[in-house]
């Protein structure tokens, strides 16, 4: 039985390294999802290249993080297809779950455990092996700086702090996409650039980063961003391409001429 | 199962790192069995009662002594005047006045029967029943003690014999009560908010994230509160073996498997309210309105089940905790075995094995 689902997976696994083969690490096509009469995200499509930085802007209410979650497998999408990592989206979200990070809105670790214990944790919840936890905690600790805080309580970290803590988590596995729903939310512009700094290095380690923000100077980090405006792809370009475009100096000039065909209000 | 382990690691870290909450699982049991133990008791001792002494007669005094004698009264006033019995009332502390009639001690030279009145504040119904036969048993015994002599006379004497609890000690009956309930407030309550609190605070979603097997999400969190209520269940015990008395008079063993069997069904109730609670009050009040009050009421703690309408008897049927007290009682108190239990045994694990299987179909591996 053990061997027979073990071959199942080997198989799904190959299937999906095929799929990549193509280049694109996320393809959605007409991808909706609605709660009830109110549809949080209206037949988008796009695809993802390997290894780029790819943003996802909108203001408040445009179906960002509703969009995120379907590609996590977090919600289920009303309509619309696609893969993520290589598998399908409608039916083999717990494949994905092995291969992707997730960081969101919300602060996702565990305030009342140590930051080892935090880092175990997730470890051992992707099945990292026992001798390998301890390195691999040292190694993340290494690289953030962070090692004479290992035995502090992450719920007296300070956000900053948090958030390069929680980034590093969700990539603890070597997944092949990350997705941040605005990780940087409520730091100073010194702390985010920080932050960004650790997702260059990501990338350079072969991780694509899937990020939502509403910072422009964030957007400008980004390989392409994509601009939704009331669940819908408004915008889907390079920063550079999306100035000239509109013959405006800044992605914050680009935004405001854009998000103003939103007729929804905040949530 | 590495990822079993992790999540129970965490469940720890939680739970013990959680000083206020730790404290109170851990001392509720101590004094919940101390104040079942010493105040809410049943016994009728140092009962005040006043005295109207219209006769002041060798034999009144002697009944009244009869009266006092024991540990059960103690004559707190005399009465003069029939007047005073209203204000006696009303100071609360009194909660029975003897009369003896001018005539009691001539009544009784004639070999007549002769009357005492009771007059008792029924406030409270049950204490004023259980005072009244008190001393109507002891003027019983008195009026037999008298009528040595006679041979025209014939009674018949009823003897009574207690069985498995002859001293009427009320801690026989609320102790496998209170285990039944501490189990239930720990296993149920603590689990179902620990789970939502999870979906709340938002930490569900990166657990949901990641390749997490619901199964062992699930029984990662009943781990720590099955500890504690193992630990729970022993320093209950112990206490009611050597504060109160309480014999196990059956096999301990068959006490501690049919505890742990109770201890996992309630596990599984807790598992099931927090997958249908969306909120951590919504699941505090569903434990404690839906199933403490019943139990507290319903479960045989308290009262008689058999007693009760047949719609609370219904009712009483569908919690853990009736069959549970059920067994104990006759395992600890009567010292019965596997063969009188067998039934409520199998309703326990039946409810356990439906909790369980409507919670792993209705925990959501998706958040909507």
């Amino acid at each position: 039985m053990a061997m027979f689902r073990k071959k199942a997976l080997l198989l799904r696994e190959r299937a999906a390294l095929e799929v990549l083969r193509k280049g694109y690490v996320i393809e959605v096509e007409d991808l909706t999802k609605k709660f009830g009469d109110f549809t949080a995200v209206d037949h988008i499509s796009f695809r993802v290249k390997k290894g780029e930085i790819f943003g996802f802007i909108g203001a408040n209410g445009a179906g960002k993080t509703t969009a995120i979650r379907m590609l996590c497998g977090l919600h289920r999408p009303t309509s619309g297809k696609g893969q993520v990592a290589g598998f399908d989206i409608n039916t083999q979200q717990e494949d994905i779950k092995r291969h992707i990070g997730y960081m969101s809105q919300k602060f996702a670790l565990f305030n009342d455990l140590k930051v080892w214990e935090n880092i175990r944790l997730f470890a051992g919840i992707y099945g990292v092996e026992e001798k390998k936890i301890a390195l691999k905690t040292d190694e993340i600790l290494e690289r953030l700086g962070f090692t004479d805080q290992k035995n502090t309580l992450v719920g007296q970290l300070s956000l900053g702090w948090k958030q390069k803590l929680a980034f590093s988590v969700a990539i603890l596995h070597d997944p092949e996409i990350v997705f941040l729903d605005e990780p940087t939310g409520g730091v100073d512009p010194l702390t985010r650039r920080k932050f960004w700094e650790l997702i260059y290095e990501a990338v350079n380690r072969g991780i694509t980063v899937f990020v939502t923000t509403h910072y422009m100077d964030e957007a400008e980090y980004c390989n392409r961003v994509c601009m939704m405006v009331d669940g819908k792809i408004e915008q889907l370009d390079s920063p550079e391409n999306l100035r000239r475009k509109f013959g405006v100096e800044t992605m914050e000039e680009v935004f405001t001429i854009v998000a103003q065909k939103a007729q929804r209000t905040d949530d | 199962m590495r990822q079993f382990f992790a999540f129970v690691e965490k469940e720890f870290y939680h739970i013990f790192r959680d000083r206020a909450t730790m404290l109170i699982i851990l001392l509720m049991p101590v004094v919940q069995v101390l104040i079942f133990g010493f105040a809410i008791t049943t016994d009728i001792r140092n009962t005040s009662i006043a005295v109207y002494d219209q006769d002041r007669s060798e034999e009144s005094r002697d009944l009244l002594s009869h009266i006092t004698s024991g540990p059960y009264f103690r004559v707190e006033q005399e009465v003069r005047e029939p007047e005073e019995f209203d204000e006696i009332f009303k100071k609360g502390k009194i909660k029975l006045i003897l009369v003896f009639p001018p005539d009691f001690s001539e009544t009784l030279a004639e070999n007549r029967t002769a009357q005492i009145q009771l007059i008792t504040d029924a406030c409270n119904p049950n204490e004023a029943n259980i005072i009244n036969s008190y001393i109507q048993n002891i003027a019983a015994r008195y009026a037999l003690s008298l009528d040595k002599g006679s041979v025209e006379s014939v009674y018949v004497e009823p003897v009574a014999r207690m069985m498995y609890n002859p001293q009427l000690k009320s801690a026989y009956t609320f102790v496998p009560g209170v285990i039944g309930l501490v189990l239930m407030l720990i296993c149920t309550l603590m689990t179902s908010v620990s789970m939502v609190r999870e979906r709340e605070l938002g930490t569900m979603e990166s657990l949901l994230v990641a390749p997490s097997k619901p199964f062992h999400l699930i029984f990662a969190k009943t781990v720590p509160y099955f500890v504690i209520s193992v630990f729970n269940l022993a320093v209950i015990i112990l206490l009611s073996l050597f504060a109160f008395d309480v014999p196990i008079r059956g096999n301990f063993g068959l006490l501690a498997g049919a505890s742990l069997t109770y201890i996992f069904t309630s596990l599984c109730l807790g598992i099931f309210i927090s997958t249908v609670s969306k909120t951590q009050q919504i699941a505090m009040i569903i434990s404690l309105i839906g199933l403490m009050l019943p139990t507290v009421l319903l479960s045989g703690l308290m009262f008689p089940i058999s007693s009760m309408p047949p719609v609370l008897q219904g009712i009483s049927y569908i919690l853990p905790a009736r069959w549970f007290i059920d067994m104990a009682r006759a395992i600890m108190i009567k010292g019965l075995g596997f063969g009188s239990i067998w039934m409520q045994w199998t309703i326990l694990g039946g409810m356990a094995v439906v909790f369980l299987g409507a919670s792993v179909r209705g925990f959501k591996i998706r958040l909507n």
